[in-house]
């Protein structure tokens, strides 16, 4: 398979991942404002969770004022953003188009409907919308064409690059959601395990559509510990750092399995060393360890993969 | 002035139209409608849409396809077979020769200004000969008709004719949505260029190649008008789809970045013109080819199809030779004629041209798409005086032809079936053999009168159908 072919793959699949990120955000950050709470008011709740996505300088120099209208702008419309719902399904839908006879019809159909249906709601007075429903749109549609991909794709390198895109993307979206929780917005220690801690906790588990799989798992009521441990090392959990993890593995082991011994593996090394280290923590480990730590080390060791997966099967041995 | 109807003598339905007759006048209107309507729905769906240059508006446009195909029964396809493959071996002599000694030029047949000043002569290849000798590999001719065995030569696409995706798509769609046509009719099918196309490319595979060649075909990109196209018989030949990007020279060869490393790359379809091939030999500005291509070109390590320079044998003063290369290379009286063409640089042509301006069609030598051009007889005094300065200022930029009478064929419009003017683009492959399917893609001008049939200009498609005996 072409390089570019692949790579195409790779970021299509990572991108509609982030879209799906950044419509989950907009509902995070939602949620948490209709809650009557700090001293400080919502602002620093959008900013923190700006600064999740790596984006708040480019919304503070563009909208300055942090409102409802114009936080909904910038993650879900504002082209100017790259991690914005828009920006990603364009992307993603431009890498698809590029390599069309690499996608089944279903495929191509589901992933330019999504992009056509946007450019439509674009056009929609914003008034007329509301965050609950974009966020349903996108997660619909990103669903559809992740349904789509399953269920018609070939099982051959170009499948295992879509789904390694998706998986890296989901294993850092999830750890970032969790950093912006942990640190930044309950930065002070005597919140932990207060009526305040539990709530921000529920809005995540909702945000990431674990709200009852998460009751269907541990019962009772929610704590850090147990939500960590879900988000984290529960391998039921579809978007836990190791289910994403252990995903990207295995799609690196089906592209190293098929293209034999003269193919470097360094990205399916560098994976499989950082899940033996994930599964040899539990929970009691990575809180003593300090959470913020565990993740900052966790998102540097998915950057340092996808580097690896660039280097081994991306440039085209040149 | 008359026009030969492919279909009615008269009130007479011609053979091959019989079967084809008694389908249209048993056809409901509504369902009429409702067939088109789902055309056009398949051709969105596939994605066959082109973009038309600096006109803005729709960027995926559909080109008009027409449901009503066009019909040649057995032995008039064999007739024109025979001409199509004569003019194609003799243009292929011609450019083997004129970068080789030139012996028609020393012969005296053809003006060496013609070969040596043209803007296609690719001085970067003389002396090199492409594998089998072959330099342009697929051959789009464009014919028209205008009586019943009386068939011209429009012109002659040697460098990377396109449309052969609609020949391909138009008859898909014509066999999806009446089934029953194609049972009651005995048509030869089509379907086969993409795997002839590719057999053609491994059969001009450099000697150094010792395994079975790697084609690819090679793109500007996606967002090129006829993207669809290269992708599509990219997929149906499976063979990878290249950019510039993906390719590099090492060494004597050619290799494309693949997920397993290098693989080098034997033959080379290209779909982007001469000058963007190799910034190191052509435009040093190019983004599109591949540094160092032409250095392996030459040195037999890898063939590109068309050849670099094919162009010069396909240019529209070198067009009016093409009947004397036949006989020249061949020893053959040509099967197919030439339209009679004025060469404005020629004093007694220029008077001629310039008195009957009103009767006559004017192109310029390097134009295609039917754009820079005047067909007299449909155009304003106003349009003819402004063209008229056009050739004085450059007489040399011009020929003329006189303005045929192009066949109609009969086409669906608003009120019902009625007679447009149609063209025929049949597609040559020439490797160890020369071959041709037995179709093309018949273009028909849509506006009443009209008799520009490019896609650009108001024209539409449809599927031609070759009936076997």
């Amino acid at each position: 398979m072409l390089s570019r072919t692949a790579a195409n793959l790779f970021w299509m699949g990572r991108h509609l991942e982030r879209a799906d990120t950044a419509a989950r955000l907009l509902d995070v950050g939602q949620r948490i404002t209709l809650l009557p709470n700090t001293a400080s008011g919502y602002q620093n709740e959008w900013n923190s969770l700006l600064q999740a996505s790596g984006t708040a300088t480019l919304f503070a120099k563009k909208y300055g004022e942090v409102s409802q209208e114009n936080i909904e702008e910038f993650i879900f419309f504002d082209r100017q953003n790259p991690s914005s719902v828009l920006s990603c399904i364009e992307k993603a839908r431009e890498a698809g188009r590029i390599v069309r006879t690499a996608l089944t019809s279903q495929v191509w159909d589901a992933l330019n409907v999504t992009y056509q249906d946007l450019r439509k709601l674009e056009k929609t007075p914003r008034g007329k919308l509301d965050t609950a429903s974009l966020t349903d749109f996108t997660t619909s549609h990103t669903s559809t064409v992740r349904g789509a991909i399953n269920a018609t794709q070939l099982r051959n390198d170009g499948w295992h690059f879509m789904n390694l895109g998706y998986g890296l993307e989901r294993a850092d979206a999830t750890a970032r959601l969790l950093d912006v929780k942990y640190y930044v917005l309950l930065p002070r220690i005597e919140f932990v395990g207060s009526g305040l801690d539990t709530y921000q906790w529920q809005v995540i588990l909702r945000a990431l559509s674990a709200h009852r799989a998460y009751h269907w798992a541990y019962g009772g009521d929610i704590t850090a510990g147990r939500v960590a441990d879900f988000l984290i090392l529960n391998g039921e959990s579809p978007r836990s750092l190791i289910t994403s993890l252990y995903e990207a593995v295995w799609n690196l082991e089906g592209i190293a399995k098929r293209y034999g011994e003269t193919v470097p593996t360094t990205a399916r090394d560098k994976a499989r060393e950082v899940l033996g280290r994930l599964q040899a923590h539990d929970i009691d480990m990575i809180f003593d360890e300090g959470l913020h730590e565990f993740l900052t080390w966790f998102i540097g060791e998915i950057g340092t993969i996808s580097t690896l997966v660039h280097e081994d099967y991306l440039l085209g041995g040149s | 002035m008359s026009y030969y109807n492919e279909m009615y003598e008269g009130s007479r339905v011609r053979e091959p139209y019989a079967r084809l007759s008694q389908w249209v006048e048993t056809m409901p209107a509504d369902f009429r409608q409702m067939k088109q309507a789902e055309a056009e729905a398949l051709f969105r769906r596939i994605g066959i849409t082109f973009a038309v240059y600096g006109e803005g508006g729709d960027p995926d446009r559909l080109i008009p396809f027409d449901m009503m195909p066009r019909v040649f029964e057995q032995a008039e396809w064999r007739r024109l077979e025979r001409g199509i493959k004569q003019r194609a071996r003799a243009l292929n002599a011609f450019l083997r020769d004129v970068y080789g000694r030139a012996e028609i030029v020393r012969a005296g047949r053809i003006p060496a200004r013609l070969v040596y000043q043209n803007e296609a002569y690719e001085k970067a290849v003389v002396g090199v000969v492409p594998p089998r000798g072959v330099y342009s590999h697929i051959i789009g001719i464009d014919l028209v008709r205008t009586a019943k065995d009386q068939f011209y030569v429009l012109e002659d696409n040697c460098r990377t004719p396109s449309g052969v995706s609609y020949m391909l798509e138009n008859r898909e769609i014509m066999m999806r949505m009446f089934p029953g046509l194609f049972r009651g009719n005995r048509i030869e099918p089509v379907d086969q260029y993409p795997d002839l196309l590719r057999r053609t490319l491994e059969s001009v595979a450099p000697a150094k190649c010792q395994d079975r060649p790697t084609c690819v075909i090679l793109t500007p990109g996606h967002f090129n008008s006829a993207y669809y196209e290269h992708s599509f018989l990219a997929n149906l030949m499976g063979v990878e789809l290249v950019e510039g990007a993906d390719l590099f020279v090492d060494g004597e060869f050619v290799f494309m970045r693949t997920t397993q490393g290098p693989k080098r790359v034997d033959v080379i379809y290209r779909r982007i013109d001469d000058p963007f091939l190799d910034p190191l030999c052509f435009r040093p500005d190019s983004m599109l080819g591949v540094p160092g291509l032409m250095d392996v070109y030459r040195s037999g390590g890898v063939s590109i199809c068309s050849a670099p320079g094919a162009g010069v044998a396909d240019d529209k003063a070198i067009y009016t030779f093409v009947p004397e290369m036949v006989r020249f290379y061949l020893g053959e009286e040509p099967l197919l004629q030439n339209v009679q063409t004025w060469t404005l640089w020629k004093d007694d042509d220029y008077r001629y041209v310039m008195e009957n301006l009103p009767d006559l069609v004017v192109k310029e030598v390097h134009g295609s798409g039917g754009y820079g051009m005047l067909v007299g007889p449909k155009s304003t005094r106003e349009e003819i005086e402004a063209f008229r300065a056009k050739i004085e200022a450059n007489p040399g930029n011009y020929i003329a032809q006189p303005t045929l009478a192009l066949s109609t064929c009969p086409t669906f419009v608003a009120e019902g079936l009625a007679p447009r003017h149609v063209d025929l683009r049949p597609y040559c492959l020439c490797g160890d053999r020369i071959e041709l399917v037995p179709g093309g893609l018949t273009r028909v001008a849509l506006r009443e009168g009209s008799l520009v049939v490019n896609s650009s200009q108001g024209g539409g498609v449809k599927d031609t159908w070759v009936l076997s005996e």
